[in-house]
């Protein structure tokens, strides 16, 4: 079922591409030797190249010319062994040279494509169109002072790649979609930390709406839109905004606009004047770069285990149903992590325990996988005495929450506190007669015909035997005495 | 190729200059003077020529991804028309 706003006249069907901002995990600068830490005291990460002082040359990070090419890779796509970089040219008090250096006609990296998972099950192929490499700006300050603004230009040439999608995705959970997809694929790369909150990923949501089978009308750019959530309330905004201006006669003119996340509304950002007026032209400071195809190779050969290719294993190798898989391919610890408990061990019961009790665990403690109370190797020991019928699955449970809280071992906590599993048929007996004999009128009950009595007498047994009775022989022995 | 002076105007605001009515068209007349001389260029038939990127026929050199650089705000602040404490301060810019 496809996505549809359903206006006074018929329904409207929603085209979206997205534009992503990633800043690029490298220790100096695109085109200086400035470092690009997170969070140092303003302007302290600023060479005279980024502040664009008079006569300073940049000369460019190999490292971030191989981020690029390996998430052009990660994503399928072409690489273009030459590429150019041009001047973006625009004014803005974070912008000390007056142009942005970015690659407009030829982007070091051309189409590829991401597949992106929906809530129903499906999957899509999502085209990307490009990726090219460019500087980010400054940061402006605007509520420091009521007639200033503060500018810091620590982040003033850090390297960026934008990432253009095709107009291809059609509905705000589509989007959301690619946005996480994209992430993952971004950290499993190891290219970008996709830190939304931090500003190092960022998008520009590209909206318009038509009727079936219409070609584009036009779109609207809704910029800077910093969390996956507001991605999608933009999305579903602009697109409400347009259909109305539509259907009341009106003409969506291209413009770009500004989320307002308190409001929920998007309005007009920049003058249309001016808009996109950026009079690009080659950077005469820098030559083509020229990319040897023997490097490219070697960061091919590099590259991890990507998320789809780990995903598609984990249901051959470990029988496990392609969401399971999804869900513990979504992030590479996660992903590690389980390998280290599946591995010689059921896997189908491995994903279980870490999908139900483990995840359960950590967010009760609010912790991460990277510091869980409850280390692979234990939640693995615990499974083993699950497998060799030490403790059962009532117990391991218990276990369980012992070893969040003590840190202790699963076997340390099972010989201290006495849980070991009773297989002893003799004790079994034992319990099984004695809660008999303490319920004649519940027997009688049973026998007249109350065959849901059963559970009632296993559970009474199990309650006798402080929960440590082996479940099968439990019920083997109630089974024989009561039909005896 | 021929500009007006409405276009001259708005080239002229696009990079910030300030031009008066009465200089537009005089500008106009010398922007035109050189683009007329740029088209003598199309003269030239390049079928065929990539465009050229560079007066050196020779690739970018790259640098290693090291930090050699930062660390001297004074220096990067020390031409600013003003700051506030280890900020450039301008006039607010909001959109």
């Amino acid at each position: 079922m496809s996505y549809v706003i359903e206006g006074r006249d018929g329904p409207w069907e929603l085209v979206i591409g997205l534009e992503v901002h990633a800043q690029v995990i490298s220790k100096s600068k695109l085109f200086s030797g400035a470092a690009t830490e997170f969070g140092a005291e303003p302007n302290t990460q600023v060479s005279f190249v980024d502040a664009a002082f008079p006569g300073m040359l940049p000369v460019i990070n190999q490292e971030c010319v191989a981020q690029a090419v390996r998430t052009g890779l990660g994503l399928g796509a072409q690489i273009n062994l030459v590429s150019r970089f041009d001047r973006k040219n625009y004014f803005y008090a974070d912008l000390p040279a007056g142009y942005q250096i970015s690659q407009y006609a030829h982007p070091v990296v051309g189409a590829g494509s991401v597949e992106v998972e929906l809530a129903d099950g499906s999957t899509k192929r999502i085209g990307v169109t490009r990726l090219h490499l460019e500087q980010d700006a400054g940061k402006s300050l605007h509520d420091q002072h009521p007639t200033k603004s503060y500018i810091d230009l620590n982040r003033s040439g850090v390297a960026l790649m934008e990432i253009v999608s095709e107009p291809d995705l059609r509905s705000p959970e589509e989007a959301g979609a690619y946005l996480r997809k994209m992430r993952t694929i971004l950290r499993y790369l190891g290219t970008c930390d996709g830190n939304m909150e931090e500003g190092s990923m960022r998008a520009d949501v590209n909206v318009s709406v038509r009727r079936h089978g219409e070609p584009f009308r036009t779109r609207c750019e809704v910029k800077n839109v910093n969390s996956v959530r507001f991605v999608m309330q933009a999305i579903e905004a602009e697109a409400a905004r347009q259909v109305e201006v539509w259907e009341s006669g009106g003409t969506v003119e291209q413009e770009t606009r500004l989320f307002d996340p308190s409001r929920g509304e998007t309005r007009s950002l920049r003058s249309k004047e001016d808009a996109h007026d950026y009079r690009y032209f080659p950077d005469p400071d820098l030559l083509p770069l020229v990319l040897d195809e023997a490097w490219v190779a070697g960061l091919r050969a590099g590259l991890p285990e990507l998320p789809d290719a780990k995903r598609a294993r984990f249901v051959v190798e470990h029988g496990l149903s392609p969401y399971d898989a999804a869900v513990l391919v979504a992030d590479q610890e996660t992903a590690a992590f389980y390998e280290t408990v599946a591995a010689g061990r059921d896997a189908k019961l491995a994903a279980n325990w870490m999908m139900g009790d483990f995840f359960a665990a950590l967010n009760r403690t609010g912790r991460s996988i990277g510091d869980s109370p409850v280390s692979a190797a234990a939640l693995g020991q615990l499974l083993d005495l699950l497998a060799d019928r030490t403790i059962n699955g009532r117990i391991a449970k218990e276990v369980f929450e012992a070893m969040v809280d003590t840190g202790e071992a699963p076997g340390s906590i099972v010989e201290s506190k006495g849980l070991r599993q009773v297989t002893d048929t003799g004790a079994i007996d034992q319990a099984v007669d004695a809660v008999l004999t303490a319920n004649p009128d519940k027997l009688a009950e049973y026998r007249g015909g109350k065959d849901k009595l059963f559970g009632f007498f296993v559970g009474q047994v199990m309650k006798a035997m402080a929960g440590k009775g082996n479940p099968a022989l439990v019920n083997e022995a109630l089974k024989q005495r009561l039909s005896a | 190729m021929s500009l007006d002076p409405a276009t001259v105007r708005r080239i002229a605001r696009l990079a910030r200059i300030h031009v008066e009515d009465a200089e537009a068209a005089q500008l106009a007349g010398e922007l035109n003077g050189i683009l007329a001389w740029i088209e003598q260029l199309n003269e030239v038939d390049v079928e065929g020529i990539d465009p050229l990127t560079g007066a050196a026929q020779m690739a970018m050199r790259l640098r290693p991804d090291v930090v050699t650089d930062g660390g001297i705000p004074e220096l990067v602040l020390g031409n600013a028309p003003d700051r506030a404490g280890a900020f450039y301060s301008v006039p607010k810019v909001v959109e």
